[in-house]
Formats: C-alpha cells, sequence, structure tokens
C-alpha cells in the first residue's frame, strides 16, 4: 500500500487536471520516490485509484525511460551519449565509467549503489562532456572530476 | 509607435546575470508583469492577435509556423475551456536553449504566456516540461507559486478580472513527446504517441478541447513584442524571420554556450566571431545549424544567414537554432552512427516505415564505421531514408531521414572510404 503522504500528493496532483488520468505520470513518479521503483502490487494499486485496468497502467510505464518495474541501485548515474557530448568525449567518458564500475550501461553495480546508463541529449550542450546523477547535472566534466563525483556517492 | 526604445538587441536575456531576476519582486522591479498588465487592461483579444500578426513572430520550438496566426486558429465562441500548451520538453540533440530560458528567467515566460492566454480566452496553461529538467522545473514551480500568491496568475490576473491558471505537468524521459500531439497524449496520462492530424490540436487538443502549442521561447519573445512595439520588433532579424534568437552553440568550438543574436545573423559569423572557432588549430569540417534533425552543411556553406528562407536554398532549417560544429577529425559516418542510434532509439514505433527504417539506418552505419559495408550499402541507406521521408503520422521520421540524406549528399566519399578501406580512415576522431 502507498503511504498516507503519497496518497495524498497523488490526490493534490489529481485535483491540478480536467482529468483523473491527467495526473498518471505524476503519480507514477511519486510511487517510485517510495519504493524505488513500480513493484506489480503497486501499479495494480495505481490502476485502481484511477479506475485504469492495470495492463493501461503497464503500458504507459513501460513506453517512459523514467520508469523501472525492477530495484534499481541507490543512485541513477546517466552519461549524455548524444552527438554533442559524443564530439568532446562524452562516449568516452561511459566506457570509463563502464570499466570503473564493472557494469555494463543498463546494470547496477553488486553493492546497489549504482545503476549506470547512457540518455539521448540532457540538453546541456555548452557544457558537454556532462552526465546525470539522480536529479543533478554534472558540467563540462574530465574523468578526474567524475571519478570524484563517484567516490562521493553512498 | 512614436516613442524612443534603446537598441536592444539581447532582450531575452539581457537581465539573465542576475539572480533576483528569478523572483517576483526582481523580475517587477525591471518593469515585469508590468505590459501583461496593461494590454490585458487596455487591449481586446482581437487587438493583441493583431498585433502578434503584425509582429511576424516565428514559432522557436522547429518548425518556424507564424505564432500569430496560429493564435488565431483558436475557436472564441465556443462553451467550455480552451488550453495553452507550453512545450518545454527541449530534447532535440544539440538544443539548451528553453533550460536557460526557464533557468534564469521564469517570469518572462509566465508574462509571456499571459498575453496569448488572454488572446486566445484559454483558462489554463500546461507548462510540460521534460522529466530530466528538474531544477529548472522546481525553478518554474517557485515562480508559478510566487505569481500566484501574489496575483499575477489566479481568478483576477494583475486585477484586470481575467482568470488564468498555469499548471506545471513532467515528463517521464520519452523524446516524441516534443512533438505536439505526442506531447498531448502524454499530458493526458497516456504513451506519448503522436495523433494523427486531422483533427488539429486548435479544434480537438488537450482533453479534447481547443488546444494551442508553443514553444518556451516563443512565449519569451512577446512581452517584448508588446513593450516595444511591432516596429522596433520587425527592426531587428530578417525581413520574413523578425526577432533574436537564441543559438547554442555545442561540438568542436572554443567558446561553447548559448548567444542570442538577430535571426539572420551568419553561421560563419556565430561560429568563429562569438564561439571562438575551432580549437587547436584545426579546420571546420561541417556545421549542423539547427539540431540534429536538421541536415549539415559541409565547410564552404557557412556564409549562410542563420534564418529558415535562407537556410532553405542551401537545403537545410533553423530548426532549433542549436549550431553543432565538427573539426577535420571528425569521422562523418561516426556522426551518422549516433545520429542514427538516436532516431532507433526514439522512435514510438507506431509506423513501420518509421520503426523499420530507423533501426535499418543505424545497422548499415554501424556496418560501414566497422569496414563491414559495401558500396551497394549506401544506395540502400538512400533508399531507406527515402522511403521514411513524407509517409508517417508525424515529421519524426522526415527527421530521421534527412540527416542521413545530408551525410550521403556532402560525405559520399568518406563513406567510400569506409567501403575501400574495410575499415574507419579516421582514427583520430571522437570515440564512438
Ligand atoms: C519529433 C519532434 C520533436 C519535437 N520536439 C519539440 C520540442 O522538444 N520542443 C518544442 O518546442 N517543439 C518540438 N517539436 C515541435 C512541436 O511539434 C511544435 O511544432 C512546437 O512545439 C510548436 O511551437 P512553436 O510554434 O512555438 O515553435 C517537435 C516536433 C517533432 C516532429
Ligand atoms: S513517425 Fe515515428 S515517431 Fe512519429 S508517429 Fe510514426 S513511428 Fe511514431
Amino acid at each position: 500500500m502507498v503511504s498516507v503522504a503519497t496518497r495524498a500528493a497523488i490526490d493534490a496532483e489529481i485535483a491540478k487536471m480536467p482529468e483523473k488520468r491527467g495526473a498518471l505520470l505524476a503519480a507514477l513518479r511519486l510511487v517510485q520516490a517510495e519504493y524505488g521503483y513500480l513493484p506489480p502490487e503497486v501499479m495494480e494499486e495505481v490502476a485502481q485509484i484511477f479506475g485504469l485496468h492495470p495492463t493501461e497502467v503497464f503500458e504507459v510505464v513501460s513506453f517512459y525511460n523514467h520508469f523501472h518495474v525492477q530495484p534499481r541501485g541507490r543512485h541513477e548515474v546517466n552519461v549524455c551519449t548524444s552527438l554533442t557530448c559524443s564530439l568532446r568525449g562524452g562516449r568516452g567518458l561511459l566506457r570509463q565509467l563502464q570499466a570503473y564500475l564493472g557494469v555494463r550501461a543498463g546494470q547496477t553495480t553488486e553493492d546497489g549503489r549504482i545503476s549506470l546508463g547512457h540518455e539521448e541529449c540532457l540538453g546541456a550542450c555548452g557544457n558537454a562532456p556532462m552526465l546525470r546523477i539522480d536529479d543533478t547535472y554534472h558540467l563540462d566534466l574530465d574523468w578526474v572530476r567524475t571519478q570524484q563525483l563517484l567516490d562521493g556517492l553512498e | 509607435m512614436g516613442h524612443r526604445v534603446p537598441h536592444v538587441t539581447h532582450y531575452l536575456t539581457e537581465h539573465f546575470a542576475d539572480p533576483g531576476y528569478t523572483t517576483l519582486s526582481g523580475y517587477r522591479a525591471q518593469g515585469g508583469y508590468e505590459t501583461a498588465r496593461r494590454v490585458l487592461a487596455e487591449q481586446s483579444p482581437e487587438e493583441v492577435i493583431g498585433t502578434l500578426k503584425n509582429a511576424g513572430l516565428k514559432g522557436r520550438g522547429g518548425a518556424g509556423f507564424d505564432a500569430g496566426l496560429k493564435w488565431s486558429f483558436m475557436p472564441r465562441d465556443q462553451a467550455g475551456p480552451s488550453y495553452l500548451v507550453c512545450n518545454a520538453d527541449e530534447s532535440e540533440p544539440g538544443s539548451f536553449k528553453d533550460r536557460v530560458l526557464m533557468e534564469r528567467g521564469p517570469h518572462q515566460l509566465l508574462e509571456g504566456i499571459l498575453i496569448p492566454a488572454f488572446a486566445t480566452g484559454a483558462a489554463t496553461t500546461f507548462l510540460y516540461i521534460r522529466g530530466e529538467y528538474a531544477e529548472p522545473a522546481r525553478i518554474l514551480q517557485r515562480a508559478i507559486d510566487e505569481a500566484t500568491a501574489g496575483g499575477v496568475l489566479g481568478s483576477n490576473v494583475l486585477g484586470t478580472g481575467f482568470a488564468h491558471q498555469v499548471v506545471l505537468v513532467r515528463g517521464a524521459g520519452a523524446y516524441i513527446c516534443g512533438e505536439e500531439t505526442g506531447l498531448l497524449e502524454s499530458l493526458e496520462g497516456k504513451k506519448g504517441q503522436p495523433r494523427r492530424k486531422p483533427p488539429y490540436p486548435a479544434e480537438c487538443g488537450a482533453f479534447g478541447r481547443p488546444t494551442t502549442v508553443n514553444n518556451v521561447e516563443t512565449f519569451c519573445h512577446v512581452p517584448h513584442v508588446f513593450a516595444r512595439g511591432v516596429d522596433w520588433f520587425r527592426s531587428i532579424g530578417t525581413e520574413e524571420s523578425p526577432g533574436t534568437t537564441l543559438f547554442g552553440v555545442s561540438g568542436h568550438v572554443e567558446r561553447p554556450g548559448l548567444y542570442e543574436l538577430p535571426l539572420g545573423t551568419r553561421l560563419d559569423e556565430i561560429i568563429f566571431e562569438h564561439a571562438g572557432g575551432v580549437p587547436g588549430g584545426r579546420k571546420l569540417k561541417a556545421a549542423i545549424p539547427g539540431g540534429v534533425s536538421m541536415p549539415l552543411l559541409p565547410a564552404g556553406h557557412l556564409d549562410v544567414p542563420m534564418a529558415n528562407e535562407f537556410l532553405r536554398e542551401h537545403g537545410s532549417s533553423l530548426g532549433t537554432g542549436g549550431v553543432i560544429v565538427m573539426d577535420e577529425t571528425t569521422c562523418m559516418v561516426r556522426v551518422g552512427c549516433v545520429i542514427s542510434e538516436f532516431f532507433r532509439d526514439e522512435s514510438c514505433g507506431q509506423c513501420t516505415q518509421c520503426r523499420e527504417g530507423t533501426g535499418w539506418l543505424h545497422k548499415l552505419m554501424l556496418r560501414i564505421e566497422r569496414g563491414g559495408g559495401t558500396e551497394a550499402d549506401l544506395d540502400v541507406l538512400e533508399d531507406v531514408a527515402g522511403k521514411m521521408e513524407g509517409q508517417t503520422i508525424c515529421a519524426f521520421a522526415d527527421a530521421a531521414a534527412w540527416p542521413v540524406q545530408a551525410l550521403l549528399r556532402h560525405f559520399r566519399s568518406e563513406f567510400l572510404e569506409h567501403v575501400r578501406a574495410e575499415k574507419c580512415p579516421f582514427p583520430e576522431s571522437f570515440e564512438l
């Protein structure tokens, strides 16, 4: 069951929209923040709140990159590999990260600390190469700085 | 417009160095919301639309459609609400202007929303922002809350009796939600798959209601048009494309970043004078004028004024104004690999030509890059790209085809070198 606080936050999102379903993405984000991912029974609960069939919720979840149906690491580290970052070493940075962490993009480190990934253009091309750790952008990176950022993660 | 105005040609970003500008009081200290108040109190919606049409402001989201004209399509005599949507999905690789406009000038955006909201009679603006933009979303929500508490938004906007609310909606990671009808689907809590048109959004948009979708930057120009007048606005830029825009320069340049300059500024001036040219004394090989969807231009074609009417003659387009610069070490097949990988990953999968075509383009590009390609593969690339154009529900498939066609048009010899050498002949190029 989602917590009382999360449920209240979902209701507040629903109140902002002309139709209930307009708050579905917001609700999924809130629930994912509580559980770290979207377990099936939680998606069913969300479906109930919205009066939808669970498969309708599952379809939406699988369409968007930010929703996860498997447990994730404590931190999301996503390297931008778009053309603009690639021209300035973004893909080299990803290769070094994979070697350093011993995982490939799309995997989580064994200690559950980091889920490594790469993303399309994050809209910071003037500061390439860059990566995103959870909700924070880190710009104008080199390998030394990147290593420091990683080592600082709990 | 008899009054004298200072010749400010960086009006959007003029106050962006001031951190106080993001607060309501700081924005008001620069005269903020005075223009919207005056327009809403003194003009009729028809007059406002008329001014916007005369201004000739072109949409800055990629397609360059006339903004005033689009707002004039909104029906005014229907019962029930109509909506504006601010498209803050900004995900075109090479584009980063909207993020800065939201982070440094959130109230400028809100003021820019209020004027067309009044003119179209919209009850609500949905500000749809890509999920990755957590920091801009936080700044915008704070600005919306401050504006609502301060009577700028809400049931009595700036004391004029007009009612308007702005609702921030966050995306969840899908490029296609930048396409306006994909965005509308996402806004309704569905998969962001673009709709067949007609009906167009002005008839049946968000939640089945009349809706107009505009880009963040398009809205940001509006207060300035009304503050300083149509004549002033049209004195900047070109005849067909008035005003400034934010050129985002990235890739192999000395000073990557955003440059607010008049439309029609020459591409080589932007790259060499403003962004400092190519580092390390290397030569420039090619540049993309407006985000990866737009056909690239080889060195030698860079004296083109950056406005659609001129770029068209060079077979390209302004797009989002994201200028991507590539130096002489750059392997153009690798560029093709990176771009086609993006389109393969982001196709929403509804149309066969797009779903299959983007996969093929990427596979062929990779094969050629790795030395396993044949001359016939170049023809297949051209053939696949040709079949993707103009055949699909949305323009994504065209945007996937154009860069490939431009690469083959201008750099066919490089593709052939790969085929003949059976490997990539550019060892110094960026890592793939
Ligand atoms: C595949 C695709 C992606 C798009 N992405 C964006 C985007 O991220 N931001 C944007 O403002 N417009 C984007 N557009 C253009 C929108 O469909 C729409 O034309 C635009 O938001 C209208 O605003 P404007 O008239 O103010 O330019 C995209 C179009 C296509 C076909
Ligand atoms: S062209 Fe591609 S992205 Fe657009 S609707 Fe068709 S499959 Fe989806």
